[in-house]
């Protein structure tokens, strides 16, 4: 087996595994103030602390969610209706394009039911922001913009963007600028003070953590209106009894994620770049998405588009040849559409088709590229022949 | 090693794609060719551009609900399965002809055509090319290989539940690739049902669909008003008296009694059907049940399972889906825009739309089928 999809979800660490498996077993609400209570608390906080040291936040800006869609819903429609509220001019939301469908559909949402104004920001054809571009969006008119929102990095083409300086041109306008780091942490420095940003969502899963736990961090002078209301249990601003294991294990993993970035980095990078060579060599005419310059993009990240090839039927061919990935977004009943994203980056639709996602993670090996570098070529011949339908 | 003299030769292991609807009768023949020793997976036709429009529960294919249905079905079957997108060649194959031939005023059978241009050719095509051997359906018929290796169509053995008629524009090549698990042994559909159940597949008590996919709240006049507008024409009898108006001559099918708002009745007394619907004056023309004997038709695109005959035949013919059957004597001959059937009934027959399949039978073998043009009356020729 080849599991090339850790984007979509990567296997827990061992560590992250045992941290929760130990809270599986015990009993308390981290909101109860008997013994069991303080205990069920005291693990929260720590792991709280363990979350804002690995991603450079303070303690009290880590709110905890049930992963990185509630994060990015709560940022982008609890920081609209708050600044909504406090003007009703506030109304215009800036958002890049190639945004995950956890932002994407909550700002159409937003344009549909809540009346915002929105205004896509050109990106190149790399899928990047330039913060000009933010800063002549914001300039028309700073005093009528609700929030801006640009991912850290790209989770299908793996495109990083310049996160601290469109967090400079949105803080000098007063704008909260939210940024979705799903994708980012553990593969590229990720600190949250030094961003400047307003507000980030990170998640469990894609660290090697728990399913079903996530995190809005939030500075400290931004107080969205919740999504969930209850017990107030975060910061007022989310509520919901905590999940106790599931948080220390998402501690536990952000913090490994965090230390061995560099390495695994390194090394995960290495893999891919192999790959890139093999599908290279054996599919010359193959367009890579995103940026050519390692430095730009993710380094567990690679993706192609295989000219006159439908995805879902290299994805087909490979899977029943023990090879995981994926070919970009897909709608709830299961069919593959040409992906935002890739179109966003101006790919004719055609090609827009054949694309495929390699994502590497934790337990990625050379084998891995062996395996794709061996398999591709006849695959791509066979989609070829079977041709877009 | 055990010595096996008697054993028969075990079926080609094939590697076979099996479409599935959603439905009782796709999944447990997806199963049966699991159970047969095939390499099997599964895929859903996702057939509309967008699918969550189409969400009305249990009927037609087009759902999410459907998707999943299918996907619940093959999980506990156990085989891959994928959801293909194959909105685009419907849109264009089957529901934009289906369109176009309401407005010619002909009555279209889409099923047919998407077994003909969908199922068996975009999906089949898509399959073989990805190294698929066949393509497995839920249909009930049954194929049957000769010595020499070729195929015979033949109805089901529960005729109740037959639907060679709806298969029957296969052609030899689209034959030698498919495959209906449901109608190689004598089951009926309670059958079907209970081996559902038995296999633990959810959907052995889902209702039947019966209904046009992609028209899902079943108003076919509605959704035909939707596309070609109203236009107001002329009720007319055979003599070319005007007796009302309709609000579309598309509206209607030759041999349909009810509906047509005439006001005075005919002088006879007797009820009036539709006899002919021209598109081209917008006037549809109505007249008694005697006045819709056929004697005689010529049918367009003619398909043939095998060979085509060489002269004229004598066959039985089914003129709609759960339509019985009639003989006649039917003759490939050349038009003038290609080939055509020439079928002539022993006994006139009513109620033959244009637009519609005849499906020629030997016995239980699906001999051709092909459209049905222009109809013969005692004495008159109806062109639509």
């Amino acid at each position: 087996m080849a599991y090339l999809d850790h984007a979509a979800t990567t296997p827990m660490l061992p560590e992250a595994v045992q941290a929760m498996t130990a809270q599986l077993g015990l009993t308390g609400n981290a909101s109860s103030l008997h013994a069991a209570g303080r205990r069920a608390r005291r693990t929260v906080e720590e792991a709280r602390e363990t979350l804002a040291a690995a991603l450079g936040a303070r303690p009290s800006e880590v709110v905890l969610t049930s992963g990185g869609t509630e994060a990015d819903n709560l940022a982008v429609k609890g920081l609209y209706w708050a600044r909504r509220a406090g003007d009703p001019a506030r109304r215009r939301v800036l958002a890049s394009p190639v945004e995950h469908h956890a932002v994407l559909d909550a700002v159409h949402w937003l344009a549909d039911h809540e009346d915002a104004h929105v205004e896509w920001l050109p990106v190149d054809s790399l899928g990047r922001v330039h913060p000009d571009a933010l800063r002549e969006a914001i300039g028309r008119n700073p005093d009528d913009v609700a929030l801006a929102t640009v991912m850290w990095a790209n989770n299908e083409i793996g495109t990083l963007q310049p996160v601290a300086e469109l967090a400079a041109v949105a803080r000098e306008a007063g704008v909260p600028l939210h940024a979705d780091a799903v994708q980012a942490v553990g593969q590229v420095p990720v600190d949250f003070a030094a961003s400047g940003l307003a507000a980030m969502s990170v998640s469990g899963h894609k660290i090697g953590g728990p399913y079903g736990i996530g995190a809005l961090l939030l500075g400290r002078e931004w107080a969205p209106t919740p999504l969930l209301h209850g017990g107030g249990q975060e910061r007022d601003v989310r509520s919901g009894t905590l999940d106790v294991p599931a948080v220390a294990a998402f501690a536990v993993a952000a913090r490994i994620a965090v230390e061995r970035r560099e390495e695994f980095a390194r090394e995960i990078g290495a893999l891919r770049d192999a790959l890139i060579e093999a599908v290279r060599e054996a599919v010359p005419d193959v367009v890579l998405g995103g940026d050519p310059d390692p430095d730009g993009r993710l380094p567990a990240n690679a993706h192609f588009a295989f000219p006159g090839c439908e995805g879902d039927s290299l994805l087909l061919l490979l899977d029943a040849q023990g090879i995981e990935c994926s070919t970009g977004s897909a709608c709830t009943a299961g069919v593959a559409q040409p992906s935002h994203v890739v179109l966003a980056t101006g790919t004719e639709p055609d090609l827009a088709r054949g694309t495929l996602r390699f994502s590497f993670g934790h337990t990625s090996t050379k084998a891995d590229v062996d395996a794709v570098a061996a398999a591709i070529g006849p695959a791509v011949e066979r989609a070829r022949s079977a041709g877009l339908s | 090693m055990t010595d096996t003299p008697h054993a028969p030769n075990p079926a080609p292991r094939l590697r076979v794609l099996a479409a599935m609807s959603g439905g009782v009768d796709s999944a447990v023949a997806a199963a049966r060719a699991v159970e047969a020793g095939h390499d099997v997976t599964g895929v859903h036709l996702a057939l509309s551009a967008n699918p969550q429009s189409f969400r009305t529960g249990a009927r037609g294919c087009c759902t999410i609900e459907d998707s999943r249905d299918a996907r619940r079905a093959a999980d506990v079957i156990g085989i891959p399965f994928y959801v293909w997108d194959l909105a685009d060649r419907f849109r264009q194959d089957v529901v934009e002809d289906f369109i176009a031939e309401y407005e010619a005023g002909r009555t279209p059978n889409p099923c047919l055509r998407c077994n003909e241009k969908i199922k068996f050719a975009a999906l089949l095509d898509k399959a073989l090319a990805l190294g698929f051997d066949a393509v497995c359906t839920g249909h009930y018929a049954t194929v049957v290989v000769r010595e020499d290796g070729t195929r015979e169509l033949h109805r089901a053995a529960d005729l109740a539940k037959d639907q060679s008629y709806v298969l029957g524009v296969l052609d030899d090549k689209q034959l030698a690739h498919a495959m209906f698990p449901l109608g190689d042994t004598p089951t009926t559909k309670e059958e079907i049902r209970a081996e559902a159940e038995r296999r633990g597949l959810a959907v052995a008590r889902k209702p039947d669909s019966h209904d046009i996919c992609f028209i899902a709240d079943g108003d076919t006049q509605g959704f035909l008003a939707r596309h070609l507008g109203t236009a107001e024409g002329d009720i007319v009898d055979e003599d070319g008296n005007r007796l009302g108006t309709h609000s579309g001559a598309y509206g209607f099918t030759v041999g349909q009694r009810k509906g047509l708002r005439i006001g005075h009745p005919a002088p006879d007394g007797k009820p009036r059907y539709v006899l002919d619907i021209s598109p081209v004056d917008n006037t549809v023309t109505v007249g008694p049940a005697s006045s819709l004997d056929v004697v005689a038709l010529t049918a367009i695109r003619p398909r043939w399972c095998g060979a085509p005959p060489t002269g004229p035949g004598a066959y039985t013919a089914q003129l709609r889906a759960h339509g019985g059957e009639t003989p006649v004597t039917a003759e490939p001959v050349d038009g003038s825009d290609g080939p055509e059937l020439r079928v002539t009934f022993t006994e006139p027959v009513r109620g033959v739309a244009p637009g519609q399949a005849i499906v020629l039978y030997d016995g239980t073998r699906v001999v051709g089928s092909a459209t049905i043009a222009t109809t013969e009356r005692r004495g008159k020729v109806a062109v639509s």
